[in-house]
C-alpha cells in the first residue's frame, strides 16, 4: 500500500506533462515548456496557455473528480456498483446542456452551455432532496437518484426527438460523448472552485464511510450522524459531477472502474481508497485524453468514447471475478 | 450506566416497547431474553437512540460523539461491507476517539482487542473470508477497542461453537469484574442462569420480569413467555438448565 500514492502521484505528474506537450501543433517539449512558463511573442504562448494547460487541468480535475465521487458513493451504498452518474446530477446536467445547444442559448455566450449545465445539476440535487427526505435510507436515494436520471434521459431524448435542426442534433450527441478539446480557462474558473469545495465536504465525511463498513446501525453506535453525512455527501458529489458534467461533457466509467481498481490496493479501506481513486481517475482521464489525440488526431475521437471503451472489459473482469467465486 | 425510564416504541401506529424501566449499572452483566419478537433487538436500538421513541434514555440524551464513547453497541447483524483486515476492521472501534486510529493510545486498545478475542493470527487475513464465528469474534474484538464503560451486545453468542460461547460469556464477566456494564441479549437460558448477574424477561413489548436468574427462570414464568418447562440439575459449575 505504501508505494501506491507516491506511484500515483509520480504518474500524474508525467502525465500532466505529457498532456502539455502532445498535440497538433507539435511543439518541442523545451520550446513549449519555455513558453509555458516565461510567455513571450508570437502563438507559441498562446496555444500553451490558453489551449493546452486548461486541458490537463480539466484532465486532472474531471479524472479527481469522477475517481472521488465514485469512491464516495461506493462507500456510502457498501456497493462496488455505484458511480458518480446514480444520483441523477449528471443526467440533469446533461439535460440543461441539451436544451442550451438545441435553443441556440449555447451560441449566445461563451459560458452559456456550462452554466446551463450546472443549473440542470442544481435542479438535479433540488428534486433528489426532496424525493428521498431527510430521514430515508440509502435505497431511497438510490431510487430516488435513478428516478431523476430515467427522467433526465428522457428529456434528452425528446429534445433529441423534436430537433427539426440536424445540426444541432448532431452537435447534442457529439457534447454527450464527453471530450475536453477546446476548452478556455475560464471553463477551469466556473468548475474548479466547486470540485474543490465538494473534495472537502466529501474528505470530512471519510471516517464516517469507513464506519458504515459495519453496517448502518454499528456506524450510527459509533457517533455517525445518518442524516448529516447523506447532506453532505450528496452536497459533495454533487458540487463535483454538475461541474464536471458542465464542462466535459458526459464521460462514463471512470467513477465506476477506477475505485474498483484500486479497492483491493489499499486494504478496501474507504478512507484510504478516496484519495487513491481521485490520483487513479486523474491519471485514467490524462491518459485517455492523451489517447484521443494519439490514436485518430484527425477523426475527433471522443473521450467518454474511450473511456467507456476502457471501461467495459475491465467491468467484465469484475462480473468475471464475482463469478470465480472472489469477492469483489 | 443505561437508565430507561417509560420508554415506548411504536412502528406503524405498533406498539413495540411500552412502558420500559430498566437500569444497568457497572459491574453487572445484564442478561435480556424473552421470545422472538418481543422486542430485545429493538429495545436496544432505542436505548442507544438509533430509532425514535418516547420516554427517557440516559445514553441516548447525550451527544452523539460522547455516545459514542460511553456504550458500544454489536449489532445482531454482522455486516462487513469491505474486504477489509481484521486489524483494519478492529480499529474502526476507535473513531469515537481521537487520534485517527493510529496513536499509540489506539494501538494498544487494538492490541488488546486483538488479544482478548484471541485473534492474533488473523490480524492480517482479510475478514470476509473468514467463517461466521471468527467474523463474530473480530466484531466482538471491534466492540472492545472502542473501550467503553458500557457494552451492548444483540445475541453476541449466536453462531459461536460451544467453546467459543464460552469463552465470549467468561470475557462479559470478566468485564463486569473490570467495573463495566454489559446488557447482552442471548437465548440459551443455562448460559444466560451461569453467566448473568441478573436477567430481564421481555415479552410482547414489555419487561415482565427483572431479577436474579433463578427468580426470572422461575416455572410460572418460562411456562408465561415461553410455554415451556424447565428442567433444572444443579453441577459444581452452576445450575444446567435443560428446556422442556
Amino acid at each position: 500500500m505504501r508505494p501506491l500514492f507516491p506511484l500515483l502521484i509520480a504518474l500524474v505528474a508525467m502525465l500532466f506533462m505529457a498532456s502539455l506537450l502532445i498535440g497538433p501543433a507539435g511543439i518541442g517539449a523545451l520550446t513549449g515548456l519555455k513558453a509555458l512558463i516565461l510567455g513571450g511573442e508570437g502563438p507559441l504562448p498562446i496555444v500553451m496557455r490558453e489551449i493546452r494547460l486548461p486541458r490537463a487541468i480539466l484532465g486532472v480535475a474531471v479524472g479527481a473528480g469522477l475517481g472521488l465521487t465514485g469512491a464516495a458513493l461506493q462507500g456510502y451504498l457498501r456497493n462496488p456498483l455505484a458511480e458518480p452518474g446514480l444520483i441523477g446530477v449528471s443526467g440533469m446536467a446533461a439535460l440543461g446542456a441539451v436544451i442550451a445547444i438545441q435553443t441556440g442559448l449555447a451560441l449566445t455566450a461563451a459560458l452559456m452551455l456550462p452554466f446551463a449545465a450546472l443549473t440542470g445539476a442544481a435542479v438535479g440535487v433540488g428534486l433528489l432532496m426532496l424525493l428521498a427526505g431527510p430521514r430515508g435510507g440509502s435505497v431511497t436515494l438510490i431510487l430516488a437518484g435513478v428516478a431523476i436520471s430515467a427522467l433526465a434521459g428522457a428529456g434528452t431524448a425528446l429534445v433529441l426527438n423534436l430537433s427539426p435542426n440536424p445540426y444541432a442534433a448532431n452537435e447534442i450527441v457529439f457534447w454527450l460523448m464527453g471530450s475536453l478539446a477546446d476548452r478556455s480557462m475560464v471553463h477551469v474558473m466556473l468548475a474548479l472552485p466547486l470540485m474543490v469545495v465538494g473534495a472537502v465536504l466529501i474528505a470530512r465525511s471519510a471516517r464516517a464511510l469507513d464506519a458504515l463498513t459495519l453496517g448502518e446501525a454499528a456506524a450510527a453506535a459509533l457517533g455517525v450522524s445518518p442524516g448529516r453525512l447523506r447532506i453532505w455527501l450528496v452536497t459533495g458529489v454533487a458540487l463535483i459531477v454538475g461541474p464536471a458534467t458542465a464542462v466535459a461533457g458526459a464521460v462514463g466509467f471512470v467513477g465506476l472502474v477506477v475505485p474498483h481498481v484500486l479497492r483491493p490496493l489499499v486494504g478496501a479501506r474507504p478512507s484510504v481508497l478516496l484519495p487513491a481513486s481521485a490520483l487513479g481517475g486523474a491519471v485514467l482521464l490524462l491518459a485517455a485524453d492523451i489517447a484521443v489525440r494519439l490514436i485518430l488526431p484527425e477523426r475527433d475521437l471522443k473521450l467518454g468514447v474511450l473511456t467507456a471503451i476502457v471501461g467495459a472489459p475491465l467491468f467484465l473482469h469484475l462480473i468475471w471475478k464475482t463469478r470465480s467465486g472472489g469477492r469483489v | 450506566m443505561l437508565n430507561l425510564h417509560a420508554l415506548s416504541v411504536s412502528r406503524r401506529r405498533r406498539s413495540v416497547l411500552s412502558g420500559i424501566d430498566l437500569q444497568v449499572g457497572a459491574g453487572e452483566v445484564v442478561g435480556l431474553i424473552g421470545p422472538n419478537g418481543a422486542g430485545k433487538s429493538t429495545l436496544m436500538e432505542a436505548a442507544l437512540g438509533l430509532i425514535p421513541f418516547s420516554g427517557r434514555s440516559s445514553l441516548a440524551a447525550l451527544p452523539e460523539s460522547r455516545r459514542a464513547r460511553q456504550a458500544a453497541y454489536l449489532p445482531q447483524s454482522r455486516e462487513i461491507a469491505w474486504p477489509v483486515s481484521v486489524e483494519d476492521l478492529i480499529a474502526l472501534g476507535r473513531i469515537p476517539w481521537p487520534g485517527g486510529g493510529r496513536s499509540p493510545r489506539d494501538l494498544a486498545a487494538i492490541d488488546a482487542a486483538i488479544t482478548r478475542m484471541e485473534l492474533q493470527d488473523y490480524r492480517k487475513r482479510t475478514a470476509l473470508r473468514l467463517s461466521g464465528g471468527e467474523q463474530t469474534r473480530a466484531l466482538i474484538a471491534r466492540a472492545l477497542a472502542q473501550e467503553t464503560p458500557l457494552l451492548i451486545a444483540d445475541e453476541p453468542i449466536a453462531g459461536l461453537d460451544p467453546a467459543q460461547q464460552l469463552a465470549c460469556l467468561r470475557l462479559f464477566r470478566d468485564l463486569a469484574a473490570e467495573g463495566r456494564g454489559v446488557l447482552v441479549s442471548l437465548h440459551d437460558l443455562g448460559l444466560a442462569a451461569r453467566f448473568c448477574s441478573r436477567l430481564v424477561l421481555l415479552v410482547e413489548g414489555r419487561i415482565i420480569a427483572d431479577g436474579p436468574p433463578d427468580q426470572v427462570l422461575s416455572d410460572d414464568l418460562m411456562r408465561r413467555a415461553f410455554g415451556i418447562a424447565l428442567h433444572r440439575i444443579d453441577t459444581p459449575e452452576g445450575p444446567a438448565i435443560l428446556p422442556l
